[in-house]
């Protein structure tokens, strides 16, 4: 599935505007964005069932549009709210199949099976009224999985859990997808649902799409200081490899030595990510036992602020680097954390992402 | 039998209006509801006046032959019924969640089965839009005795005859008329409630 040129527009106001996008066949392509981006109109879109303004959706090369009821129905859609039918689990399974004319012996097995897949095994005869919220949206993940579709849309299927069943459903979700091999597009406005299901990430911002790749380099490299902060991490830093030995390099950025996993070549410029969660810090001076952590550079705070239960500190550690650090509020008491304060910071060489810049 | 026949006909049509006004969304559509609001509260004599003038002699719809007939009737009493049940209609189809089509959508569902299940869905608004509008056809006497004149034994109404039998001080005959049409909109309005109550609904 592909789209080219997409405009969408209410009232003289452009509220989606992407020259393309193309989801890989078989992976899961998640959106991320904040609300009112445009990642559910880009959904509905690509899912043929709301019409642009302008611009064209390509499935299996054929154009496309939300008449074409056959492609229609080899798509499927979880929603933020499941929408369950006043009856049993198996009817709200099967109703799809219903809506697809298929037969009521068939219906029975392939709805047996879905329900089997989402860890609702012998659930038929359920009231849907008795379901909790997470077991509803199983139920409404089975009654897409059943149409076996070609292109499963899911729509922020897990705001509305509370953090640890969002967990434990993200997982679930990510191997049943993984599993079906199924071409998935999930929108999602959590940066760590996106980091857990997706083969591919895209960032949208006021109905464009600013930022496209593989998570790890969308999540640890972002492509420009928005997209960080949405994102709740930092800009790249800029350097060139120095030297390269046994799969780790070593990273001049601004004089600043950093070690990471690469097989870059010497000279390559590149960008370093440092995720803000993987740094630790330490009191100066103090004599670090034997670790497995081959970057320990010391430096000096320049900022501290909230981030929520935690706060985001940012050290100098000279030539002009600023490296940042996410630790919880004890922490930055008992480490009496302030500008000006001297600290050491310590991460591993895995936890630089690198990329040619 | 008339208003029977009157209120199916304006079910038939009133209902997929109703529906269509409740989903679309286009300029205009205000005005539209404007219209058919303003034609729920026209008084029934003044449709009467109409649908006479249509169907005499010199009007344009002179030559059916249909004035003081009881299809003179049924022509008044759809006019009558028809915008209460698309008003209602549009109403009950527009309470109906969009995101809930998209969702019907998102299932495979055609144009058809999207309206079919919206309207099961908005089950509790479109029954009382039919009650609404056999209401208005059986308790009216005006539009009635303009076009078909009331006359006994052929173009009379229950509404019609009441009149005429209190004109004529047969009381208890008036009395007897009024039980049945009482009787009659109580049935109608136990079927229906009982289709609403039974309706099947999204619940989540």
């Amino acid at each position: 599935m592909r789209g080219q040129d997409l405009r969408v527009a209410y009232h003289g106001k452009t509220v989606l505007k992407v020259d393309s996008i193309s989801l890989p066949d078989g992976k899961t392509f998640s959106l991320l964005g904040a609300s009112g981006a445009g990642k559910s109109t880009l959904l509905r879109i690509l899912g043929l069932l709301e019409k642009t303004s302008s611009g064209r959706v390509f499935f299996d090369g054929e154009p496309a549009n939300r008449r074409h009821l056959a492609t229609r129905r080899t798509i499927a859609a979880v929603f933020q709210k499941p929408y369950l039918l006043r009856g049993t689990v198996a009817y709200n399974v099967g109703y799809g199949l219903q809506l697809h004319h298929v037969r009521s012996s068939e219906r029975t097995a392939r709805v047996a099976s879905a329900l089997t897949r989402v860890g609702l095994g012998g659930w038929e005869d359920r009231s849907a009224l008795t379901l909790s919220g997470g077991e509803a949206q199983r139920v409404a993940l089975a009654r897409a999985l059943v149409l076996q579709p070609r292109l499963l849309l899911l729509d922020e299927p897990l705001s509305y859990m509370d953090p640890l069943l969002k967990r434990q459903l993200s997982l679930e979700f990510a191997d049943i997808l993984a599993d079906e091999r199924i071409t998935a597009l999930y929108v999602t406005h959590d940066r760590d649902e996106a980091a857990v299901v997706a083969d591919r990430i895209g960032v949208m911002r006021d109905g464009r799409l600013v930022a496209e790749g593989e998570p790890e380099a969308v999540l640890s490299l972002p492509s420009d200081p928005w997209v960080a902060g949405f994102l709740g991490t930092v800009m790249p830093l800029e350097g060139f490899v120095e030297s390269s030995e046994h799969g780790v390099a070593r990273i001049d950025c601004g004089g600043v030595g950093i070690s990471a996993v690469s097989d870059l070549p010497s000279g390559t410029k590149v960008l370093v990510g440092i995720r803000p969660e993987d740094v630790l810090l330490f009191e100066p001076d103090v004599p670090l036992p034997r670790t497995s952590a081959r970057n320990r550079l010391d430096g000096t705070v320049a900022e501290i602020s909230r981030a929520g239960v935690t706060m985001d500190v940012a050290v100098d550690v000279g030539g002009g680097v600023r490296i940042s650090s996410t630790v919880t509020r004890s922490s930055a008491e008992s480490l009496a954390l302030a500008p000006g304060v001297a600290v050491a910071i310590v991460f591993k060489a895995t936890a630089v992402r690198v990329r040619p810049s | 039998m008339v208003s029977g026949s009157a209120i199916a006909i304006a079910t038939v049509i009133g209902v997929p209006l109703g529906y269509l006004l409740g989903i679309s969304r286009f300029s205009g559509r205000g005005i539209i509801i404007l219209l058919v609001n303003t034609a729920m509260g026209f008084p029934p004599v003044v449709i009467g006046l109409f649908v006479y003038m249509a169907l005499s002699r010199t009007g344009p719809l002179g030559g059916l032959d249909w004035l003081f007939t009881p299809q003179g009737m049924v022509i008044a009493q759809v006019i009558l019924a028809a915008p209460l049940v698309i008003g209602v209609s549009a109403v009950a189809v527009a309470s109906v969640p969009r995101d809930l089509r998209v969702q019907l959508r998102a299932l495979g569902a055609s144009s058809l089965q999207e309206g079919l299940a919206v309207l099961k869905e908005a089950r509790g608004g479109v029954p009382i839009s039919i009650v609404a509008g056999f209401g208005a056809i059986i308790s009216e006497v005006g539009a009635v005795s303009i076009v078909v004149g009331g006359i006994e034994g052929y173009t009379d109404v229950m509404t019609t005859a009441i009149m005429a039998n209190v004109r004529r001080g047969e009381f208890p005959q008036a009395m007897a008329w009024a039980m049945v049409l009482m009787g009659i909109a109580l049935i109608v309005n136990v079927a229906l409630t009982t289709m609403q109550n039974t309706a099947v609904s999204y619940e989540r």
